[in-house]
């Protein structure tokens, strides 16, 4: 019998999943093999923007192994529909976002550097890219342009005709007029210009499908690689119609990693499934990375001015940003959010600012399509705040920390003047616990000590927040979703007590196969090995909206807690029934039934037996069976929040730089796993570090060309990157969901970067520099900051 | 991976006649250069010849004042073998930074410098030590052999079999490794021996590997690592590109000549 003392939540339980991961027995959509199957190979624009005049396709069919070739034209005359944006924002005349179409194949025009022009299918993978090479395609080259700095002003080269001047949207949130007599009111006016580099997420695992079609029964079926298979499901029969949604079947099976960029349904799975019925065998496609770092949706990508408006007391009057949002060529399932309710939403940090102002152009660039990656708009946001606040406290002379804590939010519920209300925190908490940790008291003699070494030490803070457990349904729709966020579960008790839950959330590193069976352990006193959780099948899972933004707990768990109430409840009706007692007098602790007062008690296998059996139950009061289903729609976001502390150290000869010390305290509510949740958070902040100090996906801006088409020029965190993070945990639990989670999964992302690059100015003594900080970097901020520092 | 024959020689002269034969062969050592390039469809040889598994080609002996090191001889080897550590400790150093341990474990001294990237690290050894090159036709000096960027003086048919490194008074290899790729973005080799004083420099230049004169003519007068400190060589020929530019690059030739020659001591 295993301890279950060991196992409930709040543990560190080990991840029951991790052995078939780590003994090589996962299995990863590439690793399934259909019957008949052939393979399909995309043939990609080598341009940035390009007309197709012609497409010869003659030569392929004659290639050996080659079964069919399908172009934009092939899909166009089925019908077929585009992919979508699942979000409509709007601009700030009221007019909706301007939306170019998105072919699944190209039609007559290519926007970016990997767009997908046709897909070729053989029996073999080096088949269908050897027949790929002999299709002729006559492109006429047309002007791109790549640059979010440019792509708005006149005569820059037009992504869509639909968007004049590449504007998809011109948004705006919060007050103006109260902002600009905020700014009016100050004292001081702090200014900066931020950059949020642009990021190509590689999940370990490349993307994937299988797609295919049964003519027997008409039904199709897609494995893929995705974090929301319901999701994938109803866009592709809803909206690009490939078949009804009773006749897909969307599996998506063990997934090595998404960071978001697996939300989005794509041109390959689309085209896969679709072609599969015409081909009348199934069709696998596995990206190779070269094509992952072309095609999958790419993250963050800002350009941005911010000024704070201060008193004399250094109190924050105001805010106002002005961000330009890249896109990309074409808006991506969830896109239009990210830059406007996921960004411009957490503007207000952890700060009481009375009045902000934000307008954000959404443009469009011949780029690959952004989209959400591991934060989504709220590490763009906490790298906004916490860089001017940060700026702006020296500037006004005040310790940072200090600084802080003159402007924190200590009063619950908080309403922003941007949407959020922010239900519960406490912001000094955090702050302290992350100062002692950090040993910030012995800070000026490390920096001395580092000096006597000729080496520079900076100390940076992030108080950050974000928003997680997206959403209540009603609060989205409102804000133009296209759909409602809750999540569904249900649990289902077998004959022999043993338990099934199944889940709309969709588990792709989170360990939701150990945390989720923790919390029903813990409700029904039964070993997490006599649980299984059961997540990525639509034809084995109810309607379910998926992972991402850090909500399978909040929400996802939130629906297994309703669930296992309705069963529990139906559980003691069937108790009382066999011990002949009134349901109000059965208690269930432990794994127990027993009615209060007597020795009369039940277990729940014996229970969960009966239920099943059913003798003698009077069949109008108790039906046969042990089976609930509950459908949560969350009350409010969650708002996780807390303190990262960053200390550098930089060699100025070669502007190398050391993370000396990394502190990150969270506040993330109730923890069911805290091994996992600090796995979850070393995984955010070595993200972060990549954001800060190693990322960075460019174009070329004459060619519109990926520069950084590779791990030889983009550069990915690796183990000695990161040094030994120092963690620590407050709690206030969040108010809105029954387990009073918050989330955990984009915290260390988000928290991160403005931590690093305000250590990394505090140490060099300047005012900015731009992520990824690279040492060549740091060297020429050092090499232009000497000059004046020689002149002063 | 276009198609092609795929040969694996008996023997150092059979891999010599077959690749006389074949049409447009290659010759495949550890495959860590040559097996991404397939992989990406950037060759299209008719011929793959593996000398990968040859012993002939895979040693390391020291003779007299000088080490033997084998074509075939893997990078993990070089940084392992007590000889190599004993004479010439800065070639085992920087073998063991070379890649990553699977890397290692593949890429062979002989692959790595008739492949001559800009960014490899062998060949800053090789011309610092000057190294002879020793191929089934003759025998090449460093100075002579590499010739730019991916270009040697090897010619058609010609397999290097072996690399003589001759022992260093003093010697260090400082290497400034790009932050995404962990090729070298600068790297100095500084050695000093019977053959004088070198300072090669690999990763920086246009035209692949090149020496500094005025470092050499500098440490030759005074082996220190302030001798070098202000010696500063031109940004133009050398690389530029996202991780940094030739400025950068031109002012880390220094920081790491500096600070090569403190660890050769
Ligand atoms: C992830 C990764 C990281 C790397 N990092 C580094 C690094 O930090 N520093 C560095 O220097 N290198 C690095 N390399 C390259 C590595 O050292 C290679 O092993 C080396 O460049 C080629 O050696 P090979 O034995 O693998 O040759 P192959 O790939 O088999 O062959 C390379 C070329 O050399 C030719 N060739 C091979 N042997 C002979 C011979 N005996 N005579 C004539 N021609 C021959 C082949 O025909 C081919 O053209 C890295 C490689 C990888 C994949």
């Amino acid at each position: 019998m295993s301890d279950l003392s060991e196992q409930g939540v709040g543990k560190p339980v080990r991840r029951k999943e991790d052995f078939r991961f780590i003994t090589g027995n996962g299995h990863y959509t590439d690793d399934i093999s259909r019957p008949h199957q052939t393979h399909g190979y995309f043939l990609r624009s080598p341009h940035a923007h390009a007309k197709i005049r012609s497409i010869d396709t003659k030569a392929v069919l004659a290639a050996p192994g080659v079964l069919a070739i399908f172009t934009g034209k092939d899909i166009a005359a089925d019908k077929l529909g585009g992919l979508i944006c699942g979000w409509t924002v709007h601009s700030k005349d009221g007019s909706a976002m301007k939306v170019g179409p998105h072919p699944v194949l190209a039609l007559d025009t290519v926007r970016y550097v990997g767009d997908h022009v046709a897909l070729v299918v053989a029996e073999t993978h080096e088949e269908a890219k050897s027949a790929a090479e002999l299709i002729e395609v006559d492109y006429e080259e047309l002007p791109a342009i790549v640059s979010l700095a440019d792509c708005e002003k006149p005569g820059a080269p037009q992504v869509h005709p639909e968007a004049p001047h590449n504007i998809c949207f011109e948004w705006e949130l919060g007050n103006k007029a109260e902002t600009e007599a905020a700014f009016a009111r100050a004292t001081k006016v702090v200014k900066i210009d931020l950059v949020n580099n642009r990021l190509i997420p590689n999940a370990m695992e490349p993307r994937a499908a299988i797609g295919e079609y049964d003519k027997g029964t008409g039904g199709y079926t897609l494995h893929t690689t995705s974090q929301n298979p319901h999701v994938a499901r109803l866009v592709l029969s809803a909206f690009v119609g490939v078949a009804p949604e009773h006749k897909l079947r969307v599996i998506a099976p063990d997934v090595g990693g998404g960071f978001g960029s697996k939300i989005f349904i794509y041109a390959e799975e689309t085209a896969c499934v679709w072609a599969a019925a015409k081909v009348g065998r199934p069709i696998k496609w596995t990206a190779e990375r070269s094509e992952s770092f072309m095609s999958d949706a790419h993250g963050r990508d800002h350009l941005s001015h911010a000024e704070l408006a201060l008193d004399a007391n250094g109190k924050i009057l105001g805010l106002r940003v002005k961000t330009i949002a890249n896109l990309g060529a074409y808006l991506s399932t969830f896109s239009a959010a990210v830059p406007t309710y996921l960004y411009g939403t957490l503007l207000s940090g952890q700060y009481d600012i009375p009045a902000i102002y934000v307008e954000v152009d959404g443009v469009y660039t011949h780029t690959a399509p952004v989209d959400a990656y591991r934060g989504a708009g709220r590490p763009e946001a906490t790298f906004l705040i916490e860089r001017i606040v940060e700026t702006a406290a020296r500037e006004t002379g005040l310790d940072p920390a200090e600084f802080r804590r003159r402007n924190f939010i200590r009063a619950f519920p908080h309403q922003t003047p941007v949407i959020m209300n922010y239900d519960a925190g406490n912001y000094d908490a955090s702050l302290d616990k992350a100062m002692e940790i950090a040993d910030v008291k012995g800070f000026a003699v490390r920096k001395a000590e580092a000096a006597r070494r000729g080496k520079l030490r900076g100390l940076g803070y992030s108080t950050y927040i974000e928003a997680c457990g997206i959403a209540p349904s009603a609060a989205v729709g409102s804000l133009g979703a296209g759909v409602g966020l809750w999540e569904s579960a249900e649990v289902r008790v077998n004959p022999t007590g043993n338990v099934e839950v199944l889940t709309g959330s969709h588990s792709h590193g989170q360990g939701h196969e150990t945390t989720f069976a923790q919390l029903v352990s813990s409700r029904l006193g039964i070993p997490i090995d006599q649980i299984e959780i059961v997540h990525g099948d639509t034809d084995k899972v109810q309607f379910g909206m998926g992972t991402y933004g850090s909500r399978s707990g909040a929400v996802g768990m939130s629906a297994i807690v309703k669930a296992l109430d309705k069963v529990e409840a139906k559980a003691k009706k069937i108790a009382a029934h066999l011990m002949e007692a009134a349901v109000e007098d059965v208690v269930f602790q432990e794994g127990r039934f027993t009615v209060q007062g007597t020795d009369k008690s039940l277990a729940w296998a014996e229970v969960t037996l009966a239920a099943y059996t059913a003798h003698g139950f009077p069949s109008s009061e108790i039906e046969p069976g042990l089976k609930e289903t509950s459908f949560y729609d969350p009350s409010n976001f969650t708002f996780p929040a807390g303190c990262h502390i960053c200390e550098v150290e930089i060699d100025p000869e070669t502007g190398v730089l050391d993370i000396a010390n990394f502190v990150a305290v969270d506040d993330f509510g109730t923890i069911i796993n805290p091994m996992i949740v600090e796995g979850q958070v070393h995984g955010g902040i070595a993200q972060g570090v990549g954001q800060a100090l190693l990322e960075l996906g460019v174009y070329d801006n004459d060619s519109g060309q990926l520069v950084t088409g590779s791990f030889m020029d983009y550069c990915m965190p690796r183990a000695d990157n990161v040094p030994s993070f120092r963690l620590g945990f407050t709690k206030t639990e969040c108010p809105s969901n029954p387990l009073g989670m918050k989330g955990c999964g984009e915290a260390g992302a988000i928290a991160s970067p403005p931590a690093i690059i305000n250590a990394i100015t505090d140490a060099l003594g300047i005012r900015d520099i731009e992520m990824p900080a690279t040492p060549a970097r740091i060297w020429k901020a050092i090499q232009s900051s000497r000059p004046r520092a020689a002149a002063e | 991976m276009y198609q092609f024959n795929y040969v694996r020689p008996k023997s150092l002269a059979d891999a010599e006649a077959l690749l006389a034969k074949a049409d447009d062969p290659k010759l495949l050592a550890g495959g860590q250069t040559l097996i991404p390039t397939l992989k990406q469809r950037l060759a299209m040889p008719s011929d793959v010849i593996d000398i990968g598994s040859l012993k002939e080609l895979a040693f390391i002996k020291v003779e007299g004042e000088a080490i033997m090191i084998g074509a075939g001889t893997k990078h993990f080897d070089v940084a392992n073998s007590p000889d190599v550590k004993k004479h010439i400790p800065a070639l085992a150093e920087l073998a063991g930074m070379i890649g990553d341990p699977a890397v290692r474990h593949m890429g062979t001294i002989g692959g790595s410098i008739a492949n001559n990237d800009p960014a490899a690290d062998y060949p800053a050894a090789c011309l610092a030590l000057d190294a002879k090159i020793h191929t089934t036709k003759r025998l090449i000096a460093a100075d002579e052999y590499f010739k730019g960027m991916f270009e040697t003086a090897l010619t058609d048919g010609e397999i290097i079999k072996e690399v003589t490194f001759p022992h260093p008074e003093k010697a260090a290899y400082m290497k400034f490794p790009n932050p995404a790729s962990r090729y070298a973005m600068v790297g100095v080799f500084v050695a000093k021996g019977p053959w004088g004083v070198r300072v090669a420099v690999t990763g920086a230049g246009q035209n692949g590997v090149f020496r500094v004169k005025e470092m050499e003519n500098a440490l030759a007068k005074n082996w220190s690592p302030d001798a070098v400190a202000s010696i500063k060589v031109p940004a133009d020929g050398l690389l530029s590109d996202l991780h940094g530019s030739a400025e950068y690059r031109a002012h880390l030739v220094t920081v790491m000549a500096k600070r090569a020659v403190a660890a050769a001591g």
